[in-house]
Formats: structure tokens, sequence, C-alpha cells
């Protein structure tokens, strides 16, 4: 009697990938076929930023830098560690600087301030590097012209990003350094009191235009740097400014694609 | 090692090596033909090959070895905060022979009748997965890497509590405002935190609409669009990245200029004989008081902005810049010239106060108008 050719069992990878689950969440499987891989893209949500084909220059590190690319990354990576911040951070006067003692000292290998705190300074770094890149290889020209512009929105707010987080710890570096920054806004001509033509702006002996209702005031929220600045800075660093970003960089990276992918050679 | 390193603190003052700078900036970046002949005769442009950018860099990163074993160097460059710049100093000088190199290798070849070398691989389609889906992996981790490592080794700074009575010497803006904060030398408040910003950003802003030449799209070129990159790399290294570099390594207490290898002594007292343009031409000149006329008085200046803003593009249209002229068109020269001549006014103003100590070129501080 023949024996039965004994079934051999499938490996425990491939019993998982068989699941309906699995086939649920991952619908086009591993990624082998050159169909595979056209859908692999064009199905997920966060690969789908991307084309599906792409001329061989663009994939080049030689010729992006990879600048923009890293610049949104870290972008992520100051969001993650910003909200882990956010857990442990109290924007008062009274707690600002003892919060940020307490993750100093109390958070054995503690490291999300570092990351936060030079993941920023980096981030400044990788958009200027972008920027450059993208002047040098001459790709603001037609048809990417108000892309260029809305990377240079880009490139302000993460500046402005930058400089609402530095007075947050409290310290002496933050409320001088931003100190230095907002004394310019009281500057602003018209509407700002040490400012050229803020003395036009009065009616008889009524100046408009005084230390508690002009530009650098309603920077500040107050005559000085203070309680209302923390708290004005504080949510324009954690909501107002990030949510502003989130904004343009969706136009950045719709405008990438649909002015014809990465710029490339004519 | 003395000798060099005094001969260092001199020459870095802004006075020395700004013209410096200023002068090899446009024949290593020439904007116009006449001077791209000038660099090419000079071989400047052999900074831009493998040679080159190996010595460049070697001399560089020995410069700041040396300087690393000088105890006032070392204080400034290894503070937490400034090691992004450092950083930035050596990515810049990096990423510009980089682009220039590519730029060069372009030109050559296009000068040959040749495709630009992007436009070889451009023939070739690749799939995102996995041609550009590791690439951008590889990137990602190797950032993750630094920026853990980094942060390992580099504790994030904290100074004491904030202390609104004590002010430190110097109180210094976050670092990628001290461009702005080193215009403030030489122009008010006004004009150096509120105006120029705003026209820096319009200004880089409206780059596509002005440079309206159709060639080196796509790939880095230099010889195609010269003008372009010299302005640009001219704002980008001049007046913004080394401003940066000027302003955190080299300014110290009450805003005072000081050596990479000097001490920063609080006590250093520099002679302030600044005087402004009225008070130079009524009282030096002319030896008499100033007219009580606020009109009266600062007529010079006044006549002096009108003929920069006024007369000079319609000059420099008529001359040297006719091609510029005749390819932009009216209206895209005329925003063009106002950008270009506004950001010149920095330098000229340095140099107006370097060599002769003006302060305003228009005076008026009833209105807090001084420019």
């Amino acid at each position: 009697m023949a024996e039965e050719p004994k079934q051999e069992r499938p490996s425990i990878l491939k019993q998982i990938t068989e699941t309906q689950v699995w086939n649920a969440i991952f619908r086009t499987g591993v990624p082998r076929t050159r169909r595979q891989r056209m859908m692999v893209v064009l199905n997920n949500v966060f690969l789908h930023l991307h084309p599906v084909r792409l001329p061989k220059h663009a994939v080049k590190v030689k010729y992006t830098w990879c600048m923009g690319g890293l610049s949104f990354f870290i972008f992520l990576v100051l969001t993650v560690t910003g909200i882990l911040l956010m857990f442990y951070y109290r924007p008062t006067v009274e707690y600002a600087y003892g919060d940020i003692i307490d993750l100093k000292e109390q958070v054995p290998l503690g490291i999300m301030r570092e990351i936060h705190r030079w993941g920023a300074h980096l981030m400044v770094i990788t958009v200027w590097l972008h920027m450059f890149r993208v002047f040098m290889t001459g790709s603001y020209k037609p048809p990417r012209e108000f892309n260029w512009s809305v990377g240079v929105v880009l490139l302000v707010l993460t500046m402005l990003l930058s400089f609402t987080g530095y007075l947050l710890p409290w310290d002496q570096l933050a409320i001088w350094a931003i100190t230095v920054g907002s004394n310019m806004a009281g500057a602003t001509p018209f509407f700002g009191t040490s400012g050229p033509g803020s003395a036009l702006l009065s009616l008889g002996d009524v100046n408009f235009v005084h230390t508690a209702s002009d530009a650098r005031f309603a920077l500040l929220g107050g005559r000085f740097v203070g309680e209302a600045t923390l708290l004005r800075f504080y949510v324009l660093h954690c909501i107002g400014l990030p949510f502003i970003i989130m904004i343009f960089m969706i136009v950045h990276f719709w405008r990438v694609r649909k002015d014809g992918g990465i710029s490339g050679p004519t | 090692m003395e000798e060099f390193k005094h001969f260092i603190n001199i020459i870095s003052r802004p006075k020395i090596i700004f013209p410096i700078i200023l002068t090899l900036f446009f024949f290593v970046f020439p904007p116009t033909d006449l001077l791209f002949n000038i660099n090419q005769k000079l071989r400047l442009h052999k900074i831009w090959t493998k040679k080159g950018g190996i010595i460049l860099f070697s001399l560089f990163i020995l410069f700041f070895l040396f300087g690393l074993t000088d105890p006032n160097f070392k204080l400034i460059v290894t503070k937490p905060d400034n090691v992004p710049i450092v950083g930035l100093i050596f990515l810049t000088f990096f990423f510009l022979w980089y682009s220039m190199k590519q730029a060069y290798d372009n030109d050559t070849k296009i000068a040959e009748g040749k495709p630009p070398k992007e436009a070889d691989d451009a023939k070739e389609k690749v799939l995102v997965w996995p041609d550009l889906v590791y690439v951008e992996f590889i990137c990602l981790i190797l950032c993750s890497a630094l920026l853990i490592v980094w942060s390992i080794f580099l504790k994030a700074p904290l100074e004491e509590p904030a202390n609104p009575a004590i002010s430190p010497n110097p109180s210094k803006a976050p670092w990628y405002f001290l461009g702005l904060q080193e215009m403030l030398v030489y122009f008010d408040p006004w004009l150096a935190g509120v105006v120029f910003p705003t026209v820096i950003i319009f200004g880089i802003m409206s780059i596509p609409y002005l440079d309206n030449n159709p060639k080196g799209c796509g790939h880095f070129s230099f010889k195609e669009r010269k003008m372009a990159v010299s302005i640009f790399l001219f704002f980008w290294l001049v007046l913004w990245v080394f401003l940066i570099v000027v302003g955190t390594f080299l300014r110290g207490p009450n805003w005072n200029f000081f050596g990479p290898f000097e001490f920063w002594d609080i006590h250093k007292l520099e002679p302030l004989a600044n005087i402004n343009l009225s008070e130079l031409v009524y009282m030096i000149v002319l030896k008499q008081k100033l007219p009580t006329n606020i009109l009266l008085r600062e007529i010079g200046g006044i006549l002096a902005l009108i003929a920069y803003f006024g007369l000079l593009p319609i000059l420099l249209a008529k001359t040297i810049f006719r091609e510029v002229y005749n390819r932009l068109g009216a209206l895209r020269y005329s925003i063009f010239m106002i950008l270009l001549l506004m950001s010149a006014g920095l330098p000229i103003k340095m140099f107006l106060r370097w060599a002769f100590n003006i302060k305003y070129i228009i005076a008026i501080p009833e209105f807090f108008f001084n420019i």
C-alpha cells in the first residue's frame, strides 16, 4: 500500500500571513512582484505621498540630499517628543522651571528634552539646507514657483516654532532671548511705541499706540516677558503654530505631486 | 603660535574680514562673464573638484582642531547651544562644495553638448517601493541615530531660573535670528527688526517670479545661471550664515567684537565716535550749527536716499545692467532693484560706519525715524 505523502506543515509565518485578519490589514501581501510593489504604494495612505514610479535621478541622495524628507521626519520626532514633554510641563511662572528641573533630575536616562531641543536646532538646519538644494537645482522655476513660496512660509514657521519653544524652560537664556527678540516688535512702524509714525496715530493728546497697546504688547500679552507671555508662547508652540504649519505642509506636499513631481532635467 | 592667534584675531575683525570676503566672493562666485573669465584664469574653480574640496576641508578641520587647544576658542565653540552652529558651518561648507562640484561637472558636460548628469539618470524609471523607500528608511535611521547619540552625550543646558532683574551680558537672540541682531548694530530696530525681515521673507518668496531665466531647471548648474546663483549665495552665505557665525562666536559682552582667540572681557572699551551725516556735513565740513528746520538739516541724506533708489536703478539699467533690464522688463527690474538695493544697504552702511563713523544717513529722532 502506497503511503500517503505526508503533508508538510506550513511555517508559522505563513500561517499568520494567511489569516483573515492579516489579509484584511495588508491587502497586497509581501511586495515581491512588480504589480504588488506598485499596489503597496497605491494602497498605503502614508506611502501614497509618493508617486508609484520615479525617474532614477529623483531617488539619488546626490540630487535630493534627502533634506526635505528629513525635515518632515524631524518634525514628526518633535511632535512625538513634544507630546511626551507636555505631560510633565506646566506653563506657569510658578512651575515651569521646576518641571524642567524635574525632567532633568527625576527621570532616569531621560533624553526626551534633549531630543526635542537638538531636534529643533537640527530641523532649522535641514530646512535651510533643503531651501539651498532647491535653489541650486533651479527647482523653483516654473511650474513650481508657488511651491517655493509655500516653502518660504514653512521656513518662517519653523523658526517661529523654535522661537516660541525657546521661552518655555523659563531660564535666563529663555527670557532674555525672547526679550531681545520681541523688543524689536516695539519698533514696528506705526504700531510700536518706539517705531516711526506711532505718534501719528493719536487724537489730540491721546496716543492710541502706547506700551499697553502696541505690537510688542500683542506679542507678549504684557509690557514685559511674564506669565501671560509664557502661556501665549506655550499655546502657540504646542497648538497654534503646529496647526498652521501642518496646513502649509499639506499644501507643500500636494503641490510637489501636482506640479509634476520632484524637479528634473527637462 | 601666539603671533598666529593674534593675527587671526586681528583679521577676523568685521572691518577687515568683511571687505576681504566681499571682494573674494565675487571672484569665487562670479555673477558676470567678465568675472567668470577672471575666475577661470585664477583657476578658482578648482575649489570645486575632489582635490580642492579635500584640501579646503582639511585646512578647515585643522584650524578647528588647532582652535580647540585655545581655552577661549574652546569655551565658546563647545558651549552646548553653539554645537549646532559648528555643525551648520561644516554642513554648509560640505553642501556648498557638493552642489558646486555637481554644477561645474554638469557645466562641462553641457559645454560639450551633452545633457547634464541628472538627465542620464532620469532616462531610467524606478519603482518607489523599494528604490525610494529604502533610501528614505536609511536616512531616517541615520538621522535618528544622530539625534539619540547627540542627546545622550550632550545634555540640554538649563541656566539659572528666569530673573527679569538681571540681564545677562551679552543678551543674545536665538541663534537663527543673530543675523538680524547683527543688523541692529548698523540700523535702528524698526528697520533691522521689522522692515528688513519682512522684506527678506517677501524677497525670497519672489525669487521664482523675478528670475525668468528658463535654463538650469532640475539639475545642478552654475554657468547657465551665474547671476542668480551668485546673488543668492551672497545673501545666503555672507549675510545669513556668516552673520550668524559672527553673532554667535565673535560677539561678546556689550555686543563688542572679539576675535576667536580673544578673552571675553566685560570691560573692553570701544570708542564711540559715531556721528550723523547731517552733523558731518554742517558741523565738520561747513563749520556751522545744525539748522533747526528738520528738512533742511537732513536734506543731504534725503537726497542721497532718493538718488540711491530713484536714479541708481535707471543709471544701472542704461549701463552694466542693460542686459538684465532687457531680460526682466520694467516691472520685474524695478522690484528686483528695490530688493537688491535695500539688501545692499547693509554692506554699504557697514562700510560707512567703519570708514567714516557714520551713524545715521537720515536722523530724525523726533519721529523715531533714523536710517
